[in-house]
């Protein structure tokens, strides 16, 4: 039996909402006074319960708000369960909305190295594995240059190159294989399948379901935060598609 | 432990490369002008003051040295450290890295300019006629104390800063009361006792003092106000960490 490498149990989330940001201080002290203070919460992610197996690639589907990020957040640790338990046996690397958080102002160069520093790489392993990221981002002429130069499917095969160079334990992707054209696209499906050959564990979230149906070993299915299904990849997937179609959770 | 500080030291030196880079927009005049500008500022203030303060104050423009030395370097690190969180949001929104990282690396940059500044002091000190002593090494201390001290400040105005935008406008109203709050271009020779004690409650006055006393009095400053120094240290320290532990996971609601 293989070892479980993720677990989370009946996880909630509460999501804080309302008119309190970028509100200064003397704003907020009159609204205090006044009553007029206001802090909505729901529950974006509400009582999910799955688990995954090494080497296994989980899939997560549902509508825009489902609360697949707010998940992933919760299992990268970016967020903390409001209720539940995460539960992780390995070092997790998130890769979420891949192209935000590089610096315009440096070059790609130095910007590499950076995000490889705040996935928590060591230098060492980024100094050796710098020119293959590049060459598999298919950069190597622009390397140099200021970051905000670059199309932003440059930016999304930088990003998805330097994270999948790891041999991370627990490796999360949102939206990640969408990215470039046709062509990276099979080349980062190859790069994929083959992290998922040496025994890492992996959360895909994705709005292709052929995708999920080609990668994927287990899906699990969410809706306004709530779990609706998690099981085999096939048997969801065909119950998520009637729900495309009809509107009706089965 | 050590196997941390390992793992955070390459996200360290990337993070205070970046921000010199883009502090200094890769220039070499960029690091000269940061060390003129206090220079300029001492030029001002002694053309200035010289007339009011100069003639009973031994080594006047050293004494005013030290105070814009000392304050020069609290105001420029608390007031970077205080966009640490909120300029470095889209990064912590979406990787788990530990939120003080971001604070450290603007602290390290504003360490360098008051290195670099503090060597132009010491030119300063040696043309003045001040005879150099072994007394002067025990400045490391309150350089220790001020490091933590200011990275304390920091922790806290950088929290408040994510959750009030309008904290930047009156904690420059601040810095300016505490500027003239911290005896930088007077003496407080002439105040009674009671008010001299008012001023040591000023963690900023305290450690301007202490570099007068060693460099310019000659001499050592007592055992309670060694404490006094590393006490405004930790408690700041604290009250930053505390922050931050606290409000770790709620920052991302705000930005």
């Amino acid at each position: 039996m293989s070892q479980t490498m993720l677990k989370l149990s009946d996880v909630s989330i509460r999501y804080m909402t309302g008119d309190f940001k970028s509100i200064g201080l003397k704003e907020y002290v009159v609204r205090r006074l006044s009553g007029k203070y206001h802090v909505k919460d729901f529950w974006a992610v509400n009582g999910v319960s799955f688990e995954v197996n090494k080497g296994e690639m989980l899939g997560i589907v549902g509508k825009n708000g489902a609360g697949k990020s707010t998940l992933l957040k919760a299992v990268s640790g970016i967020m903390e369960p409001t209720k539940g338990k995460v539960t992780l046996n390995g070092t997790v690397v998130a890769l979420l909305e891949l192209a935000s958080g590089f610096d315009n102002e440096l070059t790609v160069k130095e910007n590499t190295f950076l995000r490889g520093a705040l996935l928590g790489y060591t230098r060492k392993f980024m100094e050796d594995a710098y020119d293959d990221i590049i060459a598999f981002a298919e950069l190597e002429e622009f390397q140099d240059r200021a970051f905000k130069q670059l199309s932003s499917g440059m930016k999304s095969r930088l990003a998805f190159a330097i994270a999948s160079f790891v041999q991370p334990e627990i490796l999360i992707l949102d939206e990640v294989l969408s990215v470039g054209d046709g062509a990276f696209r099979k080349k980062s499906e190859a790069k994929m399948k083959q992290i998922l050959a040496s025994d890492a564990t992996t959360i895909l979230v994705s709005h292709s379901l052929e995708q999920v149906r080609s990668l994927c070993d287990k899906v699990l299915w969410m809706d306004k935060g709530k779990q609706i299904a998690f099981g085999p990849t096939k048997e969801i997937c065909d119950r998520y598609e009637r729900f495309l179609e009809t509107g009706i959770i089965e | 432990m050590i196997q941390k500080m390992k793992k955070h030291s390459f996200l360290f030196t990337e993070l205070v490369k970046r921000d010199f880079k883009k502090k200094y927009k890769r220039t070499i005049l960029g690091v000269f002008w940061s060390v003129l500008s206090p220079l300029l500022n001492l030029l001002v203030m002694s053309l200035v003051f010289t007339q009011f303060f100069g003639r009973s104050t031994p080594h006047y423009t050293i004494y005013l040295f030290a105070g814009n030395l000392v304050f020069g370097y609290y105001r420029e690190s608390t007031n970077s450290g205080m966009q640490s969180l909120v300029s470095n949001a889209s990064i912590f929104k979406k990787i788990n890295v530990p939120k003080y990282m971001f604070l450290l690396s603007k602290n390290a940059s504003s360490l360098i300019n008051f290195g670099l500044t503090l060597v132009v002091f010491f030119i300063f000190v040696a043309i003045d006629g001040i005879a150099f002593s072994w007394r002067f090494l025990l400045l490391l201390y309150p350089i220790a104390c001020m490091v933590l001290f200011n990275m304390g400040v920091g922790l806290v105005l950088s929290a408040l800063y994510v959750f009030f935008k309008d904290i930047q406008y009156l904690y420059e109203v601040f810095t300016m009361l505490l500027m003239y709050c911290s005896a930088i271009f007077y003496t407080i020779d002439g105040y009674s006792p009671t008010v001299q004690m008012v001023f040591h409650c000023n963690p900023v006055y305290v450690y301007i003092s202490y570099f007068r006393q060693i460099i310019i009095d000659g001499v050592i400053p007592s055992l309670p106000y060694h404490l006094l120094m590393a006490a405004y240290a930790a408690l700041v320290l604290g009250l930053g960490f505390f922050i931050y532990k606290k409000y770790n996971h709620q920052f991302l609601y705000y930005v």
